[in-house]
């Protein structure tokens, strides 16, 4: 029965170390407990007494900035012990995945610089112009401007370089919070919660306290699901139409009754949708709780995840018009800076986010089965 | 977001139904009432926005009566359990006919806390001895006020902060107006009706100790800086009827790194009875084990109150370290007992002596933590009747302990109906609620949520009495 209390922090010791201060922070929480309810991170701060490192990466990806515990919380400024838990761990997280992104430097630049993903932005549809003006086309549709193959030959390895970057990243990561090889339960239990997006509940389901401070809200987990599931439906259009073209020699353009369009249009209009209303959220919402340095990154990404989505639209809409061109330019310009940002934009938060449920699925059910032995 | 009225003379001119002191969850529970029967209700908080709420923002749960499941809370817990463990925590001090009334009342409180905003979770992590009897709020205290203030902002409500009632203006048997100060200006503000839910006066050092003694200047305020008594005194001058005993307050011990004020729910430390505790001459004054923490911490602050310089740490060895639970503050350490007196300035060669001694007085026995284990010393004085452990497995860990102010007993008389009576009766127009009038009730000792549980009771029937006058 030793602990090791060097771990600890004086709760009045603000630090400029984002590690450190979710540390204090969280320690503050452990002796209090009045949040358990909100969320997830509560009851996994209270299985421990002191922190390590990865312990403190492990809570702040699993932090969801619902901010239902700023609200409630009797230790906020001007208190002396300054609680903000909301913005202390949202520090902590994108400070790690700066840390585990392969390179690090281009996570640093794309999570702090706005403008940098807009040249980003501009520079991939500058060349896909390029690209579309010299190459040449071959069959129907937005092929007779840029054919086929030229397309896969873009876009796999702008789709596999850095889902191999991500891979790397969340190895670290694994590493890092001590995790333990996965078992199907912890990926059902993950996946489960993100799909509903549990930690943004508020516990009871009444909501976060994102953009109305401390009156609860559904808005943002139903914008975040628009963004999510209009993305994930437009991903499913792509892999579909992927199926079609090889498997079964149906190649695109297809109408509006085949299963890519079905999945596709849905899906941009909600992609669309969600990523207005996750920037107007943004801006009723107290900057102050969210990762400091790291606003309009954020916002930069959401106009890109838009933007693309926007765009996919357009040229569904502008087929068969003298713009299909450069609607496809601008189109897949964004889709190449999305792919190739996203282990580096606020893109990689869902990886990791994953990530911390699959490992809080994994000592949630690691320690039921020891209190089982124990009993 | 609740925009004060800031301008004080519209706060003036206004006609007002129900003018409360008070900003806590008496004062809300008041206010949501009145409003919800008609009138037209004014808050007055003396605290800034974000300290509103009182000593209610460090609360966590309610205590209630039920019969059967009822929200959060399991089995049954019935008005004559509730009505014997209050009668044994205040060993009497408590008035029956009052207490029994707040407790029937409480059943129907917690659906109507829920219909107004306030959400419950399950006991919290090491509380489960209270899944029974008190009902948690998601959040805590704040996010019960914070729901309140919302609830009464949609009734219509308005609230002034940084409001401080200076004087109740009472002509015969009835009051008149309230002088208030608002941002440093004195204005005074009429209304048919005056619900006076302000708290007690344990955040003013100079009268804690008048009533105390100057030991009291050493103490801790676990709770809000604005419940300074200005109100109750101001009532106390004109010979309102008061109850509870003025010269005593609540305390407990905390951690003395805890900050002066609103340390709050944090500073607690619960390592006493796994350790021993001595006093600034390394001497032990009581008996760490006596029973179980929960039954003991209220005592302890009293018992530090009475030491020298109103301060004592708590020892322990790295066996016991991982045996409560977590405290805010890092534990002073040292590799030995010698060490450990230089780093807590505390006479070396006699804590030495204390220590030695009592693990010389220190049998065997089967240590149990979670239960009184009857392991004792022998020979020692004063004794240590249960987890009498050596003191010998280094690192060696020490706490410093205050005591640290909860309350205070001494309160308005009210009646069932929540009505304050002055020298010749009850006024026409006056109700109170909350801490200044639990010691009615509460007249000794502490019992968790029995506050929460008297401020939603007779600050609801404030609101409703003060609107059937109005109306």
């Amino acid at each position: 029965m030793s602990l090791d209390v060097s771990l600890q922090t004086d709760p009045g010791a603000i630090s400029d170390d984002p590690v450190i201060e979710a540390r204090r922070q969280i320690e503050i929480c452990n002796a209090c407990r009045y949040c358990e309810g909100f969320c997830s991170v509560f009851p996994a701060i209270t299985r421990d007494k002191v922190f390590t490192d990865g312990d403190v990466t492990q809570l702040a990806n699993l932090c969801h900035n619902c901010r239902g515990c700023y609200y409630a919380c009797q230790y906020t400024a001007p208190h002396e012990f300054d609680l903000n838990l909301p913005a202390a761990l949202a520090a902590a997280r994108v400070e790690s995945w700066e840390r585990f992104a392969w390179p690090a430097g281009l996570a640093h630049l794309f999570q702090t610089r706005g403008e940098a993903l807009a040249v980003a932005l501009v520079a991939g549809c500058a060349l896909l112009f390029a690209l579309i003006a010299m190459l040449p086309g071959e069959g129907a549709g937005f092929y007779a401007w840029l054919s086929h193959g030229a397309m896969v030959a873009i876009f796999l390895p702008a789709f596999l370089l850095p889902l191999l970057a991500i891979a790397l990243g969340l190895r670290r990561y694994w590493q890092e919070v001590g995790g333990r090889p996965v078992a199907v339960a912890d990926l059902v239990a993950a996946f489960g919660s993100a799909a509903r997006l549990k930690n943004l509940s508020g516990g009871q389901g009444q909501g976060c306290n994102f953009e109305k401070e401390d009156r609860y809200s559904d808005a943002r987990r139903h914008a975040h699901h628009a963004v999510m599931y209009g993305f994930l439906l437009c991903f499913a259009a792509t892999c579909v139409a992927t199926i079609l073209h090889y498997g079964f020699a149906m190649k695109a353009p297809y109408g509006f009754w085949s299963l890519p369009k079905l999945l596709g249009v849905p899906g941009g209009v909600l992609l669309v949708l969600g990523c207005a209303g996750m920037l107007a959220l943004r801006s009723r919402a107290d900057p102050a709780l969210g990762a400091p340095g790291r606003s309009s990154a954020e916002r930069a990404f959401i106009w890109l995840l838009g933007f693309v989505g926007l765009t996919g639209l357009l040229l569904y809409a502008l087929r068969d018009t003298w713009l299909t061109g450069p609607m496809l330019a601008l189109h897949l310009g964004s889709v190449l800076a999305f792919f190739l940002l996203t282990p580096y934009s606020k893109m990689a938060h869902g990886f990791y986010r994953l990530a911390a449920l699959v490992r809080e699925a994994q000592i949630v059910r690691t320690s039921a089965a020891a209190d089982r032995s124990e009993a | 977001m609740m925009k004060p009225s800031s301008d004080p003379l519209r706060l003036q001119s206004h006609e007002w139904d129900i003018v409360i002191a008070g900003g806590g969850n008496a004062a809300l529970c008041a206010a949501i009432e009145g409003a919800e029967a008609g009138a037209k209700v004014l808050i007055l908080e003396a605290a800034p926005e974000v300290y509103r709420g009182g000593n209610s923002r460090h609360t966590r749960n309610f205590r209630c009566m039920h019969h059967g499941p009822l929200g959060p809370l399991v089995g049954t817990y019935d008005e004559d359990e509730f009505w014997q463990d209050l009668l044994r925590v205040t060993k009497g001090e408590t008035d029956e006919d009052l207490a029994r009334h707040c407790i029937r009342m409480s059943a129907e409180c917690l659906p109507w806390m829920q219909a107004h905003g306030v959400r419950f979770q399950p006991s919290l992590a090491g509380t489960l001895s209270l899944d029974r009897t008190n009902a948690f709020f998601l959040g805590g205290g704040k996010a019960l006020v914070n729901a309140y203030y919302l609830t009464a902002q949609d009734l219509g409500v308005t609230v002034a902060y940084d409001a401080q009632v200076r004087h109740v203006a009472i002509d015969g048997k009835r009051a008149t107006h309230l002088e208030v100060e608002i941002a440093g200006q004195r204005i005074d503000i009429a209304a048919k009706a005056f619900v006076l839910a302000a708290g007690g006066f344990q955040a003013d050092l100079d009268w804690l100790a008048r009533a105390w003694g100057p030991a009291a200047r050493n103490f801790l305020i676990r709770g809000t800086p604005y419940n300074r008594g200005v109100v109750l005194k101001d009532m106390q001058d004109q010979d309102a009827q008061m109850v509870g005993d003025p010269t005593q307050c609540h305390a407990v011990a905390i951690d003395g790194r805890a900050p002066k004020y609103d340390g709050g729910i944090v500073t607690r430390l619960d390592c006493v009875p796994f350790s021993i505790v001595v006093n600034k001459d390394a001497k032990r004054f009581y008996d760490e084990g006596e029973d179980v923490w929960p039954k003991r911490y209220a005592i302890w602050g009293r018992l530090v109150a009475a030491q020298p310089d109103q301060v004592a740490y708590s020892i322990i060895d790295s066996r016991s370290i991982d045996l409560f639970m977590p405290s805010v503050y890092p534990p002073v350490a040292a590799d030995s007992i010698g060490e450990l007196a230089v780093k807590l300035g505390l006479p070396a060669a006699e804590l030495a002596e204390t220590v030695a001694g009592f693990n010389a007085a220190c049998r065997p026995g089967r240590f149990h933590p979670q239960e009184l284990d009857g392991v004792a010393t022998e020979g020692l004085e004063p004794a240590k009747t249960n987890w009498a452990r050596p003191i010998a497995e280094p690192p060696f860990y020490a706490y410093a302990l205050r005591p640290g102010v909860t309350f205070t007993y001494l309160g308005l008389k009210v009646d069932r109906t929540a009505r304050v009576s002055g020298p010749d009766g009850p006024y026409d127009n006056i109700w109170s609620a909350g801490e200044m009038m639990a010691g009615s009730i509460l007249g000794q000792g502490y019992m968790a949520g029995t506050g929460m549980t008297i401020g939603t009771v007779f600050g609801r029937i404030a609101g409703q009495e003060a609107a059937k006058h109005v109306a």
